[in-house]
């Protein structure tokens, strides 16, 4: 290997694991708010980059009948509890983010034909059909058992995955789509060329954990989440919802893995279920961070896209084993630092 | 009416008899049935009793199906293996062997981490395996190996469904059997105490992070086994039924079916399999698309059946059969061992100079108390002093900042809870911490861990039945001396509160301690019951038992105790004799408020 091979095979392990760093926030931030291991981050990857990709070969994407149904089954939920404890006063609001809404989308995507729009609105309406995909699944799945201990939660998110992927491959169907590079443009830079959609993944990634950052630091709904993550019954005390908080942690976690996914979709061929296994390396990052950090997260996602692109020249085949291998060492410092002591529920 | 013993008769009767009437279809369904059931019922004693879970048990086949393919296919083995090729008892043996190295490592690994860590290790390990599986040479790649023997038990080739059938049937059987021994022992009760249990489980001595290693061991060799099953049924493997979605299902089965009991793992491996079945046949058609659509539907009822039936369908089949006879036969055997007692006035604890600080808030500070054999000291002090604080930084369930404890003369201050109770000193809870869904009886016997011997092993085939007498017998004498003799057999989380109290003095009394820290005994207790309990804390007294008593009650306190240390704000205000401490002017502040 010579220098040159180094700096390609690097600047692919950034860009991955840029990706994968964005994906280890939302983990990390679902998991200190909600508690919930959120194996269905994954789905969100692909649903954004089928979407965005079925827009542009001029089909309906399948994300349209998921948040349809998804919103009538929502819709049917909290009518129901909202006529049964004669909280009339919510129908106005359960009605409209859960039927009008989606049927408003559904008339963009009719009526406007997004396969002439440009990329940027096309990004734009993906995320209108994908995002509200997970405060819904949030209120369906998760929200009759918020109270359950860590690893009920854990089974409900694979079922949530299984399910999605199995949607996924309803909607989209087995073959893999590949969306055209934000830009062609590429830098050389003596030794190594940098291509354009590598400084926007990587770009758009810094821009939405700066994003992130000051949406934590400086907003009354940011502080919430803090709140809800450091302490739930506290910050129940205080006045906050913990079902708002979860639902925008949810809602959060659907807008940066849509993104995500839009973003990785001119590098890879993004099949329905190819999320799960980017999914899965975000978490490794998230766990090297003791799902806890966020920095360490983001570092530790790096360091996985650095890994995976460097076995991917030495030991191909090996690939997914040595990525996934990443943890036991991890694993291991964790056990080593600290002393587990609390009881589980 | 139909007793459970009948159903069970009249099960075993079908089973025996299926496959000389159904067709070759539903044999190969109950093949597989049985084969899933073996790897659930791991997972009902890892998950449903254990309280942990794994995603990684289908990677556990595969190193069973593998191993035993491998080592009886190979054509030229390296030497040193050549020698275990050829037989698949010997391919069993094997994969056993490295089953069980792979699941202590992996346990080492995650079991001391919070819960979730194990699930996330072995999905990592589920997908490292898949691949590895699938891209190793030797082991066939994607394509996978063939030709691999079938099984032959004396002289019998088993070679087709129905003749396997029998052997499958017969390894799940005693699997259960197995299941259902080890959980009905010492061991056992260990085991079940790791839900929602664990800081008890160890201040009765229970090394759970050891039965937690142990109850992931037994569900990676049950699932080894069912591998090197499937492998010798298949004749064939390949990386595709040991891949992650796989060890998913396997979990499922155990929560559909019911994990909290070993039955569960069969009526969740057969309702599976039946739908999977009839899914993958019916999906396609009605969708007009090929692909695994049965995830779709298993998603949904997975979420359906933790929201509205956590425990599963086997409670609900349960409830239609009418429940067990209590067993009203009391255990008995003859009295275990004792500890030498201390010779009375003997110093047995000695807290020097303790500080505990959580942050920045002192709980403790400086505080020194000692108790001898034969007396009953007694701390008390407002809410808040920090008189749990104490008892938690003398029984190692917390460790103290700074300061010394010596018990019997040794430093213990080092000490977890589990080596403390070795030593001699056995403590109850101020919050109650029994096991809500085992009987008095059962809760009694965990404080009476440590004074048996026999492990797991002879556990699981009940060869330990003479000790296991010997401390039931045990917790029925404890029982009976805090008077709960009448509840004997009732679920410990039927009894009123200050009963649970009691039971959990029992249970401190099985472990047969030379020192008794209890904390607030009397709360909850009416009067007549109170007398009882300061009587039998009398009798304790009288043998050369130390007693270290938290107690609000006054009159309990000061007709009971024969020295007091009084508390306020984490610092020892007062000590000495009841009337001496009555008199003292900062503890009438204390407790009254002074004058202004």
């Amino acid at each position: 290997m010579d220098l040159q091979i180094a700096l390609l095979l690097s600047q692919d392990g950034i860009t991955n694991g840029a990706i994968y760093a964005l994906l280890s926030l939302a983990l990390v931030l679902v998991f200190t708010v909600t508690r919930v291991i959120y194996i269905p981050q994954g789905e969100f990857v692909a649903f954004g980059a089928l979407t965005l990709a079925s827009f542009q070969a001029g089909k309906t994407p399948g994300t349209l009948w998921l948040l349809i149904g998804a919103g009538v089954a929502v819709a049917l939920v909290d009518l129901t509890i909202a006529v049964r404890t004669g909280m009339l006063r919510r129908i106005p609001r359960i009605v409209g983010w859960n039927l009008v809404y989606p049927a408003l989308a559904a008339a963009i995507v009719f009526l406007l034909k997004p396969s002439g729009f440009p990329l940027l609105a096309q990004i734009g309406l993906a995320l209108v059909l994908v995002v509200p995909l997970g405060p819904m699944i949030y209120r369906l799945a998760y929200q009759p058992l918020a109270e359950a201990s860590v690893l009920v939660l854990l089974i409900v998110s694979v079922a949530v995955h299984l399910a999605l992927v199995g949607l996924g491959l309803l909607f989209f169907g087995a073959e893999g789509s590949r969306t055209p590079a934000f830009s062609d443009a590429s830098f050389d830079l003596g030794l190594v060329k940098v291509n354009g959609q590598t400084l926007w993944v990587v770009g758009a990634s810094l821009m939405l954990i700066v994003a992130l950052a000051v949406f934590f630091e400086r907003t009354i709904y940011g502080k919430a989440l803090r709140a809800t993550a450091m302490n739930r019954t506290g910050a129940r005390l205080m006045g906050i919802s913990t079902i708002m908080a979860g639902k925008l942690s949810f809602l959060l976690a659907a807008l940066i893995g849509a993104f995500s996914g839009i973003l990785i979709a001119p590098i890879t061929t993004i099949y329905y279920d190819t999320g799960f296994l980017i999914g899965l390396k975000g978490f490794v990052g998230a766990i090297v961070g003791g799902l806890g950090s966020y920095p360490i997260a983001a570092a530790g996602a790096i360091l996985v896209g650095l890994l995976e692109a460097f076995s991917s020249f030495w030991a191909s085949a090996f690939k997914e084993v040595i990525v996934f291998t990443l943890i036991i060492p991890v694993l291991i410092w964790l056990s080593l630092t600290t002393r587990h002591v609390e009881e589980e529920e | 009416m139909m007793s459970p013993r009948v159903l069970l008769a009249g099960f075993l009767g079908l089973l025996l008899l299926a496959p000389q009437v159904v067709s070759e279809f539903h044999v190969t369904l109950l093949n597989y049935i049985g084969l899933y059931a073996i790897v659930a019922l791991g997972l009902v004693l890892l998950t449903g009793v254990g309280g942990l879970m794994s995603f990684g048990q289908a990677a556990f086949v595969g190193l069973g199906a593998y191993t035993t393919a491998y080592l009886s296919t190979a054509e030229s083995l390296p030497g040193w293996v050549a020698i275990l090729g050829g037989s698949p008892w010997l391919g069993l043996l094997v994969g056993l062997l490295v089953t069980a190295v792979v699941a202590l490592v992996l346990g080492l690994l995650t079991l001391r981490l919070s819960g979730h860590y194990l699930p996330l290790g072995t999905i990592a390990w589920g997908i490292s395996l898949y691949y590895l599986f699938g891209n190793l040479e030797f082991l066939g790649g994607h394509t996978g190996m063939s030709g691999i023997p079938a099984l032959s038990m004396f002289g019998v080739v088993l070679k087709d469904g129905r003749s396997y059938y029998y052997m499958i049937w017969a390894v799940l059987l005693v699997a259960i059997w197995l299941t259902q021994n080890l959980l009905d022992s010492r061991e056992g009760r260990a085991i079940r105490a790791l839900k929602g249990g664990v800081v008890m489980a160890e201040a009765m001595g229970v090394d759970t992070p050891r039965s937690k290693t142990i109850i992931f061991l037994i569900a990676a060799l049950f699932a080894c086994v069912s591998g090197w099953l499937y492998a010798h049924l298949q004749r064939f493997v390949n990386p595709t039924p040991f891949g992650l979605h796989i060890g998913i299902e396997y979990l499922f089965m155990a929560v559909v079916g019911g994990a909290a009991n070993v039955w569960g793992a069969l009526i969740g491996a057969g309702v599976i399999t039946v739908l999977k079945q009839w899914l993958q046949d019916w999906l396609p058609k009605l969708l007009g698309a090929s692909g695994n659509f049965e995830m779709i539907v298993f998603g949904f009822m997975m979420i359906l059946v933790l929201q509205r039936a956590r425990e599963g369908l086997w409670p609900i089949l349960v409830r239609l059969v009418p429940q067990r006879a209590v067993r009203r036969e009391l255990p008995a055997g003859e009295p275990l061992e004792r500890r030498s007692v201390p010779v009375s006035g003997e110093i047995l604890l000695q807290a020097n100079n303790v500080v505990k600080r959580f942050g920045g808030l002192v709980a403790n500070n400086n505080m020194s108390v000692t108790v001898k054999a034969g007396e009953i000291m007694a701390l008390i002090g407002p809410n808040g002093a920090g008189k749990s604080t104490m008892f938690n930084c003398v029984s190692g369930v917390d460790r103290a900042t700074e300061g010394e404890v010596l018990f019997r003369g040794q430093p213990v201050t080092d000490l977890n809870s589990r080596q403390i109770a070795r030593l001699g000193m056995s403590r109850t809870f101020q919050h109650v911490r029994l096991l809500p869904s085992m009987s008095v009886l059962e809760n009694a016997a965990i404080g009476a861990h440590l004074r048996g011997r026999r492990g797991v092993l002879p556990a699981m085939l009940h060869l330990e039945r003479s000790e296991e007498q010997r401390l039931l017998a045990e917790a029925v004498r404890q029982v009976e001396r805090v008077g709960l003799k009448e509840s004997v057999f009732e679920l410990a989380g039927s009894l009123a509160l200050g009963q649970q109290r009691t039971l959990e003095i029992a249970r401190a009394l099985c472990a047969d301690p030379c020192l008794l820290l209890l904390d607030e005994p009397a709360a909850g207790l009416r009067y007549l019951e109170k007398q009882a309990l300061a009587e039998l804390l009398r009798k304790l007294r009288s043998e050369g038992m130390g007693i270290l008593l938290v107690e609000h009650d006054m009159d309990f306190v000061m007709g009971l105790a024969d020295r007091v240390v009084v508390m306020e704000f984490g610092e020892k205000i007062a000590e000495g004799f009841p009337d001496e401490v009555q008199r003292n002017p900062a503890v009438i502040e204390a407790y009254l408020g002074g004058v202004e």
